[in-house]
C-alpha cells in the first residue's frame, strides 16, 4: 500500500474521469457527436482490451526463472475454455485457480 | 428499442399506471443475471485489493465513488504501483471512453427522470446499461424508478461484493500468490468475447501489438502512455480503411435490435456498442 493521501487523490481522480464520461454526453452531445467521438468509440474498445491484456502481463520476463510457461498456460487455459462453455464466471475463476496452483506448486 | 417503443413506455410513465411494489419486483428479477456476476466480480477486486494492503473501507469507498468495474481492477494495479495522477486519468479515460456511448444511446429515455438523472447517469454501468436499454416494461412498472432501483440494487450487489471479498481476504490466510490473475483472466475474458463478436479484428491486434512494442522499448515503468498515444495514432492511421466495416456493422446491430434485445450481461456491453452507434445515428437525424 501507497500513502494514503495519495491513494484517496488517485481514487478521486478516477472517480472524477469515470463520472465526467458517464455524464459528458448528457452535457454536451445531445446536439449530435463528432464524427471522429463516434469511430473512437467504436474501436478503441477492442484495442484497449488488447493493451489490457498486455499491461497485466507487464511484469513476464522469457528470460526469468518461469520463462513466462506458467502466464501463457493460464492465458490459453483461460481463452481456451471461454471460447467453449462462455461462462465468464467460471472462465476467470478456473483460470486463476489454474494459475496459482501452477505458481505455487508446480514452477 | 426505436422511437415507438421509448413513446410508449414514456405514455405509461406520466399517466402513473405504475405500481411501487411491482416496479421494485420486477427491478429486482432483472437484476439477478446481474447480481451473480457483480458478487463474483466484485469479490474478486475486493479480494485483490486486500492482497494489495486496503482494507475493505477502501473497497467500499472505491465501489461507492467510482461504481465501474474493469476499471477497479485496473485502479488496484495503479494503486499499488503509485502510479501519477496524470497516468491514472488517461487510463481512465481509455478504460472507460465506451461509457460515452452508454449516455449518447440513454439520452431521451433519461430526459424525464427527474430527481432520479443525476444517479442514473452515474450507474451506468455495462451491465446495467444491457438492462435498461432493453424496452419492454408491463403496464404496472414505472418506467423512472424501474430504472432508479435497477441501478441502486446493481451498485449495491457490487459493493456487497467488494466488502466480501476485501473482508474474506483478510479473514482467510491462504497463499494467495498468483491471485493477480484474476485481472489478467477477467480482460482476457472480454477479449476473446469482442474478438468473436467482430469480424473486424484489427483494432484489437493492433492494441496487443503496439502496447507490446512499447513494453520492449520503453520498460515496465512507462510503456502505457507510449501505447495509449500509439494505438490512438493507430486508430487515425486505419480510419479509412476501417469505417466500411464499422458500417457494416452497424447495419447488422441493426437488423438485430429487431429480435429481443434480452441480451446475457456479459455480452450486453459489446452489443450495446454496436447497436448504440446506430440509436445515436438516428438521434442526430431526428434533431
Amino acid at each position: 500500500m501507497i500513502e494514503p493521501v495519495h491513494s484517496l487523490l488517485l481514487i478521486a481522480v478516477i472517480a472524477g474521469v469515470t463520472a465526467l464520461i458517464r455524464f459528458l454526453p448528457f452535457l454536451v452531445f445531445h446536439k449530435g457527436t463528432p464524427k471522429t467521438v463516434l469511430y473512437l468509440g467504436e474501436v478503441l474498445p477492442y484495442a484497449i482490451m488488447g493493451m489490457l491484456v498486455v499491461y497485466c502481463l507487464k511484469d513476464i520476463s522469457i528470460t526469468g526463472s518461469t520463462h513466462a510457461i506458467p502466464e501463457a498456460l493460464a492465458v490459453t487455459a483461460t481463452a481456451l475454455l471461454h471460447k467453449w462453455k462462455h461462462n465468464t464466471l467460471l472462465s476467470i475463476l478456473a483460470g486463476t485457480v489454474f494459475y496459482m496452483v501452477l505458481v505455487q506448486l508446480v514452477f | 428499442m426505436g422511437k415507438n417503443n421509448s413513446v410508449k413506455s414514456n405514455g405509461a410513465a406520466a399517466s402513473g399506471s405504475g405500481n411501487l411494489r411491482s416496479t421494485v419486483r420486477y427491478a429486482f428479477v432483472a437484476s439477478l443475471p446481474v447480481m451473480a456476476g457483480y458478487l463474483v466480480l466484485g469479490t474478486g477486486f475486493g479480494v485483490l485489493l486486500q492482497a494489495k494492503g486496503y482494507n475493505w473501507l477502501w473497497a467500499a469507498l472505491m465501489s461507492v465513488t467510482i461504481f465501474a468495474g474493469s476499471m477497479q481492477y485496473v485502479a488496484v494495479d495503479l494503486l499499488s504501483g503509485g502510479a501519477t495522477l496524470i497516468a491514472a486519468a488517461l487510463m481512465t479515460v481509455l478504460v472507460n471512453i465506451r461509457h460515452l456511448f452508454y449516455g449518447l444511446t440513454m439520452l431521451e429515455k433519461y430526459s424525464d427522470t427527474g430527481w432520479r438523472k443525476p444517479y442514473l447517469i452515474f450507474a451506468l454501468t455495462d451491465e446495467t446499461f444491457s438492462l435498461v436499454c432493453s424496452p419492454e416494461l408491463p403496464e404496472n412498472v414505472d418506467r423512472k424508478n424501474y430504472y432508479f432501483f435497477l441501478s441502486l440494487m446493481n451498485q449495491c450487489y457490487w459493493i456487497t461484493g467488494s466488502i466480501l471479498g476485501a473482508a474474506a481476504g483478510a479473514a482467510l490466510s491462504f497463499n494467495s500468490a498468483g491471485i493477480d490473475f484474476a485481472m489478467t483472466a477477467l480482460f482476457v475474458v472480454i477479449f476473446v468475447e469482442q474478438w468473436e463478436k467482430t469480424k473486424q479484428h484489427l483494432p484489437a491486434v493492433a492494441g496487443v501489438v503496439i502496447t507490446v512494442v512499447c513494453r520492449l522499448l520503453f520498460g515496465t515503468e512507462s510503456f502505457l502512455i507510449p501505447s495509449m498515444i500509439g494505438i490512438l495514432a493507430a486508430m487515425f492511421l486505419f480510419q479509412g480503411k476501417l469505417n466500411p466495416v464499422n458500417e457494416a456493422v452497424a447495419a447488422d446491430a441493426h437488423a438485430q435490435e429487431t429480435r429481443s434485445p434480452d441480451d446475457t450481461w456479459r455480452s450486453g456491453h459489446e452489443a450495446g456498442n454496436s447497436g448504440d452507434k446506430n440509436e445515436t445515428g438516428k438521434g442526430g437525424n431526428e434533431r
